[in-house]
């Protein structure tokens, strides 16, 4: 499960106090400056890593929300429909499951990690565990297609292929962000931006990763 | 950057592009939503137009119309299937990019960050994507009117199974129909983008001593608005992707088993038409909220300045704009009374429908109380403030009619129910954007507008809205049926032709009238009197700074907020307000 536990190593570079720059803005290391008015606030508030993880939970209230919208969906279809029949699960889920959860684990090793190497190294393992379950999921995508489960066809099956496909979606985004501070970790020292693009992304992957499970549940347990 | 005598988040754009097109100042944004929203509205009202020439006269031949339309009105009458096109175009256009659009994306992006101090939105990039996210979105849709079979026919609701079978099922549901689920994905998208960066701007970004309990109102109904835009647009997306895939992936998410239509069988694993409307009326309750509660904002922001007098009951103000927001996402029911919904559940949402009079009563009578005994300025703005507390009584009491489910069964897919929304979302809507246009435009544009002008646009659209709809609500009670085309084919509705008529001819004036709000808005641009910082003698924070204010909204000022938003008439005060930003008083407490 996703849990948000406060770094517990010292790590003088990423003081609380300091002010995070837009990414992609001019120049990085905005400095501490405490209290230089720049929010016409008199100082002592980190106001931009907040907005980010803010920003953050906000969207994945909006992503619950559309997952509740597709469950309410599934359960009245499950509820309703005669034709409903309902598929066993494919034994490579479970394999797939295991690397999504390995994925988490490899990613907070790189929240956690007190020098730039072992982030490094985390992060690129995150991303190809993570570029892992999305092939694994294509793969069962294929396979059930060999046995002649499709989108069309049965209840169950379209909403096994609308749920692992939207939530495929989501996580590829996930590790397109992942991706792309990893590149940014080999080519720079990660400093505090970099820390806190990585924590939101963190908050992100561990929700697709807890919401993964509910999906499993939903699908194969709800009964 | 780290220069604190230059607090802009971001630099000041030199070139064109960055300045104009791809600016992330929440200003321009926001003009560019307000500017999207004035080409959709004056569209939308367009094709209003055209129904209601229909509806009047059936048999006339308008030649000049087959020219323009030539799939439309093969000879010089419009096709019923084109009337249901224009009739989904209306209520598409009207609701997604005017009622969502102009009151939040474009006054709220302009506003809000001024109102609270800040310097920009906390997300200026997220801004800038939202807003082409939604020009693309109103391209997609613009686009269903020329593609094979034209717009869509299935109604801006798109109810199931009819939207979801595709071209056998009638002209637009084809690619036009595609289109339209396509447009609204993206815009579900906009919106959740710019929600978000809302709710973090209103709680990451305020300045220094502006407390929740000192933000204007016109703050608190944006920041609600967020909160039901990010809750309740994801769910639409979920049923526009199912919609999608029913259409394209061979799916029967909504389409039910068994289903012949023009004598085909459609092929289907046994699906849930009740499920869309679950689904869309999930999201469409509170999206009448999101059209009409920054309305609400605008009108108490409005009332307050030109009565001179503090808004009665701030708290219970903010109270009840957010108990009507959360309401609003318990009541979808109601729309729902006639398709099966079992007795008792229609009874909860029938009660919890009614329990949204209360925060609505309330906040009309902290209306009045503003107004009495206040030294009223009637200006233009003031005007449609009123005007909007007008139509929010006349259109929301019949929304007591409609809630309960007794009543509205007989009154379901008449004309009363077309009357009463577009009374309280479209109409009342429309007035606080008018009220806020004219109230806001000296600081946007830097000039003011004519008032004479704007009073003469103010009565000639009040009185016409009212000559439009009190007739509807009479014409529903009476057994109107809405939707059709062409109501003398039925015995029992003839009788009702002169009252079509009527409404045609109000609806043909009150249209004209808006050509002199278009030509106040050109000549105000250019010709207007130049406004000062505070030509209202108004209290909030963007009354302190230039019209238009600079790129970093306050010059680089450190704002100190000592002040309630509407501190007028204050005793003890050296004038009959007190600026926000005014040093605290000594005489009083």
């Amino acid at each position: 499960m996703p849990v948000a536990i406060a770094p517990p190593e010292v790590k003088p570079e990423a003081d609380r106090e300091d002010r995070v720059p837009e990414p992609g803005g001019p120049g990085g290391g905005s400095g501490s400056e405490g209290g230089s008015g720049r929010w016409g606030d008199g100082g002592g508030r980190r106001l931009r890593p907040d907005s980010y993880q803010l920003g953050m939970w906000l969207a994945l209230a909006s992503i619950s929300m559309m997952f509740i919208g597709f469950s309410s969906a599934y359960i009245l279809g499950q509820g309703t429909n005669s034709q409903w029949r309902a598929m066993a699960a494919p034994p490579f889920v479970w394999i797939n499951t295991v690397i999504l959860l390995a994925s988490s684990l490899s990613l907070e090793l790189a929240r956690r990690a007190p020098a730039a190497t072992e982030l490094k190294r985390w992060m690129t393992l995150t991303c190809l565990l993570g570029a892992a379950f999305l092939v694994g999921q294509l793969w069962i995508w294929r396979l059930l297609g060999d046995q002649g489960i499709y989108l069309s066809g049965n209840p169950h099956s379209s909403f096994f292929y609308l749920l692992t496909g939207v939530h495929g979606v989501h996580l590829l985004g996930g590790v397109a962000g992942l991706a792309t501070l990893t590149a940014r970790a080999w080519s720079s020292a990660p400093g505090v931006p970099a820390r806190a693009s990585l924590n939101v992304t963190a908050l992100y992957w561990h929700f697709m990763d807890g919401l993964w499970i509910y999906l499993l549940v939903l699908l194969f347990f709800w009964r | 950057m780290s220069d604190s005598a230059h607090p802009a988040i971001h630099p000041a754009p030199t070139t064109f592009i960055r300045k104009w097109v791809f600016s992330t100042d929440h200003k321009i944004i926001g003009i560019q939503y307000y500017f999207l929203a004035l080409i959709a509205v004056f569209t939308g009202l367009a094709l209003s137009v055209l129904m209601r020439l229909r509806l009047a006269w059936p048999t006339e031949s308008w030649p000049w119309l087959e020219t323009i339309f030539p799939v439309g009105f093969e000879g010089g009458v419009m096709s019923p299937e084109f009337y249901l096109a224009m009739l989904t175009m209306h209520g598409t256009i009207m609701v997604f990019f005017v009622l969502t659009t102009a009151p939040q994306g474009g006054f709220g992006n302009y506003f809000l960050p001024i109102q609270i101090g800040a310097h920009d939105m906390a997300f200026p990039v997220l801004n800038m994507l939202s807003f082409w996210v939604t020009f693309l979105s109103m391209g997609v849709m613009f686009a269903a009117f020329f593609v094979a079979g034209g717009a869509p026919i299935s109604g801006w609701t798109a109810y199931a199974p009819l939207s979801a079978l595709g071209e056998v099922a009638g002209p637009g549901l084809g690619s036009g129909q595609d289109l339209w689920i396509i447009s609204i994905a993206l815009f579900c998208i906009a919106s959740l983008l710019g929600a978000l960066n809302f709710i973090t701007t209103v709680l990451n970004m305020r300045a220094k001593g502006m407390s929740l309990m000192k933000m204007p109102l016109t703050v608190w109904t944006w920041f609600t608005t967020a909160i039901l835009a990010l809750l309740s647009f994801p769910v639409l997306l979920a049923a526009g992707i199912l919609l999608l895939l029913d259409r394209l992936g061979g799916t029967s998410f909504f389409i039910p088993a068994g289903l012949v239509v023009s004598d085909t069988v459609i092929e289907s694993s046994g699906g849930s038409p009740i499920l869309w409307q679950h689904l869309f009326w999930f999201f469409g309750h509170p999206e009448v909220y999101i059209a009409i509660l920054p309305g609400m904002g605008v009108a108490s922001q409005l009332l307050s300045t030109f009565a001179r007098k503090p808004i009665f009951g701030y708290h219970a103000m903010v109270v009840a704009v957010f108990a009507i927001g959360m309401l609003g996402f318990f009541v979808w029911g109601h729309h729902m009374f006639v398709s099966g919904l079992s007795p008792f559940s229609a009874l909860v949402f029938s009660i919890l429908t009614l329990a949204i009079g209360v925060p609505s009563a309330i906040k009309t009578f902290n209306w009045l109380g503003t107004l009495w005994g206040g030294k009223i300025r009637f200006t233009t703005a003031m005007l449609f403030a009123i005007g909007f507390v007008s139509l929010f009584v006349s259109g929301g009491i019949t929304g007591l009619f409609l809630g309960q489910t007794s009543v509205d069964v007989q009154l379901h897919d008449t004309y009363f129910p077309v009357a009463h929304f577009h009374m309280i979302m479209g109409v009342a809507a429309i007035f606080g954007i008018f009220g806020a246009t004219y109230y806001w435009f000296p600081k946007m544009f830097g000039r003011m507008l004519h008032e004479g002008l704007g009073k003469l646009h103010f009565w000639l659209t009040f009185i016409g809205v009212n000559a439009i709809f009190i007739p509807m609500h009479l014409m529903g009670i009476m057994g109107q049926l809405r939707r059709y085309a062409e109501s003398t084919e039925f015995k029992f509705m003839e009788p009702l032709q002169p009252y079509q008529e009527f409404v045609t001819i109000a609806a043909l004036v009150t249209a004209a009238a808006q050509l002199l709000f278009l030509v106040n808005f050109c000549w105000g641009m250019f010709k207007g009197k130049k406004a000062g910082e505070n030509p209202w003698e108004a209290t909030t924070l963007e009354w302190i700074t230039a019209s238009p204010p600079p790129h970093d909204n306050f010059g680089g000022r450190e704002l100190v907020v000592n002040h309630a938003a509407y501190e007028y008439g204050v005793p003890g005060a050296p004038r009959d307000y007190v600026m926000q930003t005014d040093p605290p008083l000594e005489t009083t407490k």
